[in-house]
C-alpha cells in the first residue's frame, strides 16, 4: 500500500465510500420495509418521556408531602393525581415536539419529502395513542390501589431524594470534605438549593468581557506585515487572535497557498518557525480543517496555521518536507479523517488496521462489519 | 567462505523491552540493522472518538489511561484546556495541590523509566530500588486521590479531594528521603564503567534533528536545548518556584539519562517549595454544574514527564467537545526511532528504544 500514489488512494477511497453509501441505502430500505423507520427512535423517545413524567410526578409528590403533611389524605391524592397527569402530558408534549424536530432534521438529510410527512404523521399518531393509553393506565392505577402505590412511590421518592441530596452534597463545590456524608438530609437539601440558586444566578449574568486588544495583536501584525512584504496579499483567508487559546496569532491559509505560507514561516529569518508542535485535522461537516501549532525557538513566539479543505475528496499538501515530525501526525490524520497529504513519503494507516473500512473520526462515519 | 544475507526480524508486539504492545520489523544484515519499521496502533482505543460523546468531566478518566505512568499531567492538560477556554480562575490551594501531585508523578514516572531502562540493558538491582521508592509516591497519590495509577483526581476548576490530614507532612518528609535514595542511585549506576560504555555515544542525534522531528522533553533537552514549558511558557503556578532546566549537549543515551536524573532533583525542589507555600482555602472554583466552554477552539501545551503534551478542543458551546485531540509526546518522540536504528548494532536496539521513554498507551491514543 505504501507505494500507491495519492490518486490511487483517492480512487480507492471513493470506491469504498460509494459502496458504503449503497450499503446504507439498502439497509435503510430493508428497515423501512420491516417496520417504520423511526420506530426505534420513537421507542427511545417514549421511554425518555415516560421517565421524565415519572420523575416530575415524583418531584411534585415530594413537594406536596413537605408542604401539606397534615392535610387530608384524600385531598392530597386528588391534587397529586391531577398534577401528575399534567406533568405527564407536558413531558409527552415536549418529547413529541423534540421528536418532531429530530425527525425533521434526520429525514431532511436522508429521505424524500413524502416519506417525511408520512413518517411524521405516523409517529405523531402513535405517540398520541400511546400517551393517551399511558395516562389512562396511570389513572386506573391510582384509582385502584392508591394507598399501596402511594406508599411505594413515597418510599422511592424518599430514597431518590436522599441519593440526590448525597450526590449534591458531594458535588457542591464549596462543600467541606470533612463533613459527614450521612449528616442530616435537610442540610444537604439546603445546600443543593443554594447551589441551584447560584447556578441560576451565574447563568443569568452573561460573562460580559471587556474586549481589550490582545497583547499579541502587535505580534500578529508583525507576522502579517512580513508576509505581505515578501509574498504579497491574497495568501491568507483570515488572520486573527484566538482569544480562547492563550491569544495565539492564527493564520488561515488558502488551500493553494498553504505550503507556500508554511515554507515562508519556516525559512524566513525574521519568523523562523523551526518547530512543529502539533498537527491534526478536524471534520467540521461543512469542511475539513488542518490545524498546526508552530513555534519559533529564535523569537520565542507561536503561531497557529490553519487551512480549510473541501470535505469530499480532501487533498492537501504535506508538511513533511518542512518538518520531518509531521510524518506520523499526518498519517494519523489520513487514517482517522481520510485527508490525503500530497507529497507524503508513506501515507498509510497508522492506528487502524490496513484493511479497515472508513475513517473513524469523520462525522459521517459508520462502522462497517461484514457480519452485521 | 562466509555468506551473509538480509533477514527480517520481528520484535514484538508482545515483548518485555517494548514496555507495552509495540512492534518493530527489522531488516538485518548479520547483527547490523539495515532498516527498522515501527508498527503501532495495538493499543489504539479511540479516546478522541469516544470523547465526542462524553461531557468534559467524563473524559478525565480516559486521560488517565493515555500516559498511565504520569496520569496526573494528563488529567491536568484536559482541565487546563477547558479552563483556558472558559477563562476560569483556579483557587490557589487547588493549584498547589495540582503542582504537588504532578511533580510527584514526574518523579514516579522517571523512577519507572530508570528502573526498567537499566533492567533492559541488563542491570537488575536498580529496578528493585526504583520501584521501592516509586511505591512510596504511589501510596501518597493513592491517599489523596483513591487510585494507584488511574487517579481521576483533577476536575475542571480544581481538584476532587483536599489533602487528607497529615498528607502534606508526609510529602515534606518524602523529599529528603528521595534525595538520599537518589544519591544512592548515582553511586550504584552513574559512572559505572559498563553502564557508561553502553550509553556513551549510543543513539546520538543533533539539535537540528531533534527540532525537525518535533521531539520534546528529555529527548530534546539532551541536545542542549534548554526548553521546558514550565519555565518558558509558565502555566499553573510554575512561575513561583525556583528550579533549573537541566540540559546536556551530547544528544546521546547518556545525556538523556543525565537529563532525567537531574529532572527528578528539580521536581523534588518544586514539591518542597509547593509544600512550604501551600495555604488553606477552597479546592474548587465556582463551576457551573454543566460545563459548556464557549464556541471556538483552543490548543494548550504543558510539560509532561515525556515531553510536550497538548490538548486541542473544538467546541460548539455544547457540553460535549466537538473534537478533542491530544498531542501525545510519546507518539511524536517515537518517530525518530527508525533513523536512529539504521546502521546500529542490534544489541543497541533496546538501549535506544528505552532511551526515548515511550508509554504505549500514549503512543496509540
Amino acid at each position: 500500500m505504501s507505494d500507491q500514489t495519492p490518486e490511487e488512494l483517492e480512487a480507492k477511497r471513493k470506491a469504498v465510500e460509494e459502496a458504503k453509501r449503497k450499503a446504507a441505502e439498502l439497509r435503510k430500505k430493508k428497515a423501512e420495509a420491516e417496520n417504520p423507520a423511526d420506530d426505534i427512535e420513537f421507542q427511545k423517545k417514549k421511554a425518555v418521556a415516560e421517565a421524565k413524567a415519572k420523575a416530575a410526578a415524583l418531584k411534585k409528590q415530594k413537594e406536596m408531602e413537605k408542604s401539606e403533611q397534615h392535610s387530608v389524605a384524600e385531598e392530597e391524592d386528588v391534587a397529586l393525581a391531577k398534577k401528575k397527569a399534567v406533568a405527564a402530558a407536558k413531558a409527552k408534549a415536549a418529547a413529541l415536539k423534540k421528536q418532531k424536530e429530530m425527525n425533521q432534521n434526520k429525514v431532511d438529510q436522508e429521505a424524500s419529502e413524502d416519506d417525511v410527512a408520512l413518517a411524521k404523521k405516523k409517529a405523531v399518531a402513535a405517540a398520541k395513542a400511546k400517551a393517551a393509553a399511558l395516562k389512562k393506565q396511570k389513572e386506573m392505577e391510582n384509582g385502584a390501589d392508591d394507598e399501596a402505590s402511594l406508599a411505594k412511590k413515597k418510599a422511592v421518592a424518599a430514597a431518590k431524594a436522599k441519593a440526590a441530596a448525597l450526590r449534591k452534597q458531594k458535588e457542591a463545590p464549596s462543600s467541606d470534605p470533612t463533613d459527614e456524608k450521612a449528616k442530616a438530609i435537610a442540610a444537604a437539601k439546603a445546600k443543593a438549593a443554594a447551589a441551584k440558586a447560584k447556578k441560576a444566578a451565574s447563568e443569568t449574568e452573561e460573562p460580559i468581557k471587556e474586549e481589550s486588544p490582545s497583547p499579541n495583536q502587535p505580534v500578529l501584525e508583525r507576522y502579517l506585515h512580513i508576509i505581505q512584504e515578501n509574498l504579497g496579499d491574497d495568501l491568507l483567508e483570515e488572520a486573527y487572535i484566538n482569544r480562547l487559546a492563550k491569544d495565539v496569532p492564527t493564520l488561515v491559509a488558502k488551500k493553494e497557498t498553504y505550503l507556500k505560507v508554511a515554507q515562508f514561516l519556516k525559512y524566513n529569518e525574521l519568523l523562523a518557525f523551526d518547530y512543529l508542535s502539533e498537527t491534526h485535522g478536524t471534520d467540521f461537516e461543512t469542511h475539513m480543517e488542518i490545524y498546526n501549532h508552530l513555534y519559533s525557538f529564535q523569537n520565542h513566539q507561536s503561531v497557529a496555521l490553519k487551512v480549510k479543505i473541501e470535505r469530499d475528496a480532501p487533498v492537501i499538501d504535506s508538511l513533511t518536507s518542512l518538518w520531518t515530525g509531521a510524518n506520523w501526525p499526518e498519517r494519523e490524520t489520513y487514517d482517522l479523517l481520510g485527508i490525503v497529504f500530497k507529497g507524503h513519503p508513506n501515507l498509510t494507516r497508522i492506528m487502524m488496521p490496513d484493511d479497515w473500512v472508513g475513517h473513524p473520526l469523520r462525522k459521517d462515519y459508520e462502522p462497517y462489519d461484514v457480519e452485521v | 567462505m562466509i555468506r551473509t544475507e538480509e533477514m527480517l526480524l520481528n520484535v514484538g508486539p508482545q515483548h518485555p523491552s517494548t514496555h507495552g504492545v509495540f512492534r518493530i520489523v527489522l531488516k538485518i544484515d548479520g547483527e547490523v540493522i539495515k532498516e527498522a519499521k515501527p508498527v503501532i496502533g495495538y493499543l489504539h482505543r479511540g479516546t478522541e472518538k469516544i470523547a465526542e460523546n462524553l461531557q468534559y468531566t467524563q473524559i478525565i478518566p480516559y486521560t488517565d489511561r493515555m500516559d498511565y505512568l504520569a496520569a496526573m499531567t494528563n488529567n491536568y492538560i484536559l482541565c487546563h484546556a477547558v479552563e483556558t477556554m472558559m477563562a476560569m480562575d483556579i483557587p490557589e490551594r487547588a493549584d498547589y495541590l495540582r503542582v504537588i501531585v504532578m511533580e510527584l508523578g514526574r518523579v514516579a514516572s522517571h523512577l519507572v523509566w530508570f528502573g526498567t531502562y537499566l533492567l533492559d540493558i541488563g542491570a537488575m538491582s536498580p529496578f528493585l530500588y526504583a520501584f521501592r521508592e516509586r511505591e512510596v509516591i504511589i501510596n501518597l497519590l493513592t491517599e489523596i486521590s483513591g487510585g494507584r495509577l488511574t487517579f481521576n483526581y483533577m476536575r475542571v476548576g480544581g481538584v476532587k479531594w483536599d489533602a487528607p490530614e497529615g498528607w502534606l507532612e508526609k510529602v515534606r518528609e518524602f523529599v529528603p528521603y528521595m534525595r538520599e535514595q537518589l544519591a544512592g542511585y548515582h553511586d550504584l549506576v552513574t559512572g559505572n564503567e559498563i553502564f557508561m560504555a553502553r550509553m556513551k555515544g549510543v543513539g546520538a542525534y543533533s539539535k537540528q534533528k531533534a527540532l525537525a522531528y518535533s521531539l520534546s522533553g528529555a529527548n530534546l533537552r539532551c541536545t542542549g536545548v534548554q526548553w521546558d514549558l514550565r519555565k518558558n511558557e509558565p502555566y499553573s503556578l510554575y512561575d513561583r518556584f525556583q528550579f533549573e532546566v537541566p540540559s546536556f549537549p551530547e544528544g546521546d543515551a547518556l545525556a538523556r539519562y543525565n537529563c532525567r536524573m537531574a529532572e527528578i532533583e528539580e521536581a523534588l525542589k518544586i514539591v518542597e517549595q509547593a509544600v512550604a507555600q501551600i495555604a488553606d482555602g477552597p479546592i474548587m472554583a465556582k463551576v457551573p454544574r454543566i460545563i459548556k466552554p464557549p464556541a471556538g477552539e483552543t490548543y494548550v501545551r504543558i510539560e509532561s514527564p515525556r515531553g510536550e503534551i497538548g490538548c486541542y478542543i473544538a467546541s460548539k458551546g455544547k457540553k460535549e467537545p466537538y473534537r478533542l485531540k491530544f498531542r501525545r509526546p510519546s507518539f511524536y518522540n517515537l518517530q525518530i526511532l527508525p533513523e536512529l536504528l539504521e546502521g546500529e548494532n542490534i544489541s543497541n536496539l533496546i538501549a535506544i528504544l528505552g532511551g526515548i521513554d515511550i508509554v504505549l498507551g500514549e503512543v496509540d491514543g
